[in-house]
């Protein structure tokens, strides 16, 4: 049962990308196909976690291969807290897309879905994945959708981040791809329950080298400073959607590998570097974000930011950092997605989100102006949304290591963060607004169905500030295991 | 692991870098062809010593080539190929566009190139 469940997050989106390719033409159809496979793997990801809570991890060989040179997919409690997570998210963010995409604004629907299940499945992959070259060729499927989902429309200010995004994601692979070769060359295996064993007894110097270069890999694709310029300038340029799961997810990919693999292989000693990028990462991203003056722009630099934040509870190199830095992503995700879609609604009224020609949307929508608090003062860290949860578990973890200097940074740059969120509030919903107003052309149906996704995604974020304490226990526990190796390991080879 | 093959990943590392740094996505293109044969190569350089082909019954296990870097490299391949596919749209997109291939400065960069009072954004035209 356990194999199909795993597998099925995987093959399901894909199956419906496919699926979705073929009956393109017929928007209905389509549609249902595209929202079963993503429902289907949301779903099979949360009997994941409930099994995997449960019973503990759970790792299938694919094709029956020994872990030394087959492919394995491994269940831990990380990857199982982190993958409904993601899978519900797009889900909701396709869901939005069927509203918005009939308006003219929208992402090219017989493309987007389809597209969007490939990611979907790349994402899943990149989650249960137990070997360094199947993370590549997962990072590459995520990549490669991202690529055309960005550029698809063809416009020029597309085409000009695009290039951009593409050159500096593809540098990133192909460093990837040395490091995979540098890593199969000193232990002679790529399997990260091999490599928790292995690497660890490697000289230091070999060990340093290879969690540096991992650092800058995994760096890179989550946007950490000073790797991020390409972050804030490609993601305003895409339709809303796909911001949308761009922001909320592929960064936090990223990280997510950096977690796995440098936990797992015990690269103690890279924490105080981890500690510095991650402190310049949170004051540049927030400062970055003050400077701007459009919503899209705002939110992206808070992507930058709040890397950092999840960048320290790895670098403490602590159980309850590491949890810190599991509870983070888990309220991140969500959160950021949903700003986004708040963005895409803020322009569906007003046609922009440039903060000069937006105003008075809190008198004229005011669940608008609801749906974009609670998760704007979440992301800055307030009582009692799930933010605020999240930043206390990494602040407290680094407050217990006497972690002085990088806890006040964090908490600056939790201000800066609140600071840019009141420079949205007033430019978008106080005020008047504006005389030449021109909302894009879209139906009250459109809007329903973008509004009912927003609204879902939101009550998703006040789940998880509801359910913190559980989620952080088992944050915890994911974390103990992922410091501690054994359970892994043993899963893995047994 | 061979001299000549480390010799080789180099140098096609340090081109395929040089090239990157162009503007000219044509050239980028060659630049990441290049790093993609490097980290090939390198991949193959750490399976070991050469040896037969690595295929079932046909010589003694011990003389075979180590046949696992030999599958990840053919994906690796396989990958590269279609992202070089994928770039060379991109530039003709952009020259359908603009007249040429080249990679815009993005708008921070230009409006602080605007603020300085220098407008040409560090294209040069």
């Amino acid at each position: 049962m356990m194999n199909w469940l795993i597998t099925g997050t995987i093959i399901a989106p894909l199956l419906a990308a496919a699926a979705g390719l073929a009956c393109g033409s017929v928007p209905k159809t389509r549609d249902a196909v595209t929202l079963l496979g993503l429902a289907t793997a949301a779903a099979s990801s949360f009997a994941i976690l409930i099994e995997v809570a449960s019973n503990g991890p759970v790792a299938i060989r694919l094709g029956g291969w020994a872990p030394e040179l087959g492919i394995v997919l491994v269940a831990d409690l990380f990857a199982a807290l982190i993958l409904p997570v993601a899978l519900t998210i797009i889900f909701v963010v396709e869901l939005f897309a069927i509203g918005q995409r009939r308006t003219a604004w929208g992402a090219n629907p017989q493309l987007a879905g389809p597209l969007l299940g490939v990611l979907t499945s790349g994402v899943s992959l990149a989650i249960l994945t137990g070997d360094l070259f199947t993370l590549f060729v997962a990072f590459e499927l995520i990549l490669v959708s991202s690529y055309v989902l960005l550029t698809h429309q063809g416009q020029r200010a597309q085409i000009r981040a695009g290039m951009t995004y593409v050159v500096m994601n593809l540098l990133a692979s192909t460093l990837f791809l040395l490091g995979v070769a540098f890593v199969y060359s000193a232990t002679g295996t790529i399997n990260l329950a091999l490599l928790a064993e292995r690497v660890p007894e490697l000289s230091d110097g070999v060990r340093l080298g290879i969690g540096a270069w991992f650092f800058v890999v995994f760096g890179t694709k989550a946007a950490m400073f000073p790797l991020f310029s390409w972050l804030p300038d490609s993601y305003p340029t895409a339709p809303t959607t796909i911001t949308a799961v761009f922001a909320g997810l592929l960064t936090k990919i990223g990280i997510y590998a950096m977690i796995r693999f440098h936990t797992l292989t015990g690269m103690d000693d890279l924490g105080p570097v981890m500690l510095v990028v991650a402190g310049i990462t949170m004051v540049v991203g927030a400062l970055g974000a003050l400077a701007q003056d459009d919503v899209k722009r705002i939110l992206s630099f808070h992507v930058i930011s709040q890397i950092g934040y999840m960048l320290m509870g790895l670098g403490l190199f602590s159980a309850a950092g590491t949890a810190g830095a599991i509870l983070f992503l888990i309220h991140h995700m969500p959160v950021k997605t949903v700003l986004f879609l708040v963005g895409g609604l803020i322009a569906n009224h007003q046609g922009t989100s440039a903060l000069g020609r937006t105003g008075g949307l809190a008198a004229k929508r005011p669940l608008l102006a609801v749906l974009f608090a609670i998760p704007a003062l979440s992301l800055a860290g307030l009582p009692p949304f799930s933010g605020f949860t999240a930043k206390f578990a990494v602040l407290a973890a680094g407050i217990e290591q006497n972690a002085a200097i990088i806890v006040t940074v964090a908490l600056v740059a939790g201000a800066l963060t609140l600071l840019s969120m009141t420079k949205i509030w007033i430019g978008v919903f106080w005020g008047e607004s504006p005389a030449d107003e021109q909302p894009e052309p879209s139906t009250r149906r459109n809007r329903r169905t973008m509004y009912f996704a927003t609204g879902l995604a939101v009550v998703g974020t006040l789940l998880i500030s509801t359910f913190a304490g559980p989620l952080y226990e088992l944050s915890e526990r994911a974390a103990d295991d992922l410091r501690d190796g054994v359970t892994y390991v043993t899963e893995v080879q047994r | 692991m061979s001299f000549a093959l480390v010799l080789a990943v180099g140098a096609l590392t340090a081109v395929g870098l040089y090239l990157i740094t162009a503007r000219s996505l044509s050239r980028i293109i060659l630049g990441f062809s290049l790093l993609g044969h490097a980290a090939v190569l390198a991949l193959i350089a750490a399976g070991g010593p050469a040896g037969e082909a690595p295929l079932a019954g046909s010589v003694a296990t011990s003389e075979m080539a180590n046949p696992l870097p030999q599958a990840l490299a053919l994906t690796a391949i396989v990958i590269s190929f279609g992202l070089a596919l994928f770039l060379l749209a991109l530039a003709k997109r952009q020259q359908l566009l603009t007249g040429d291939d080249l990679v815009e400065d993005d708008i921070e960069d230009r409006r602080i190139a605007q603020l300085d009072g220098s407008n040409d954004g560090g294209r040069a035209a």
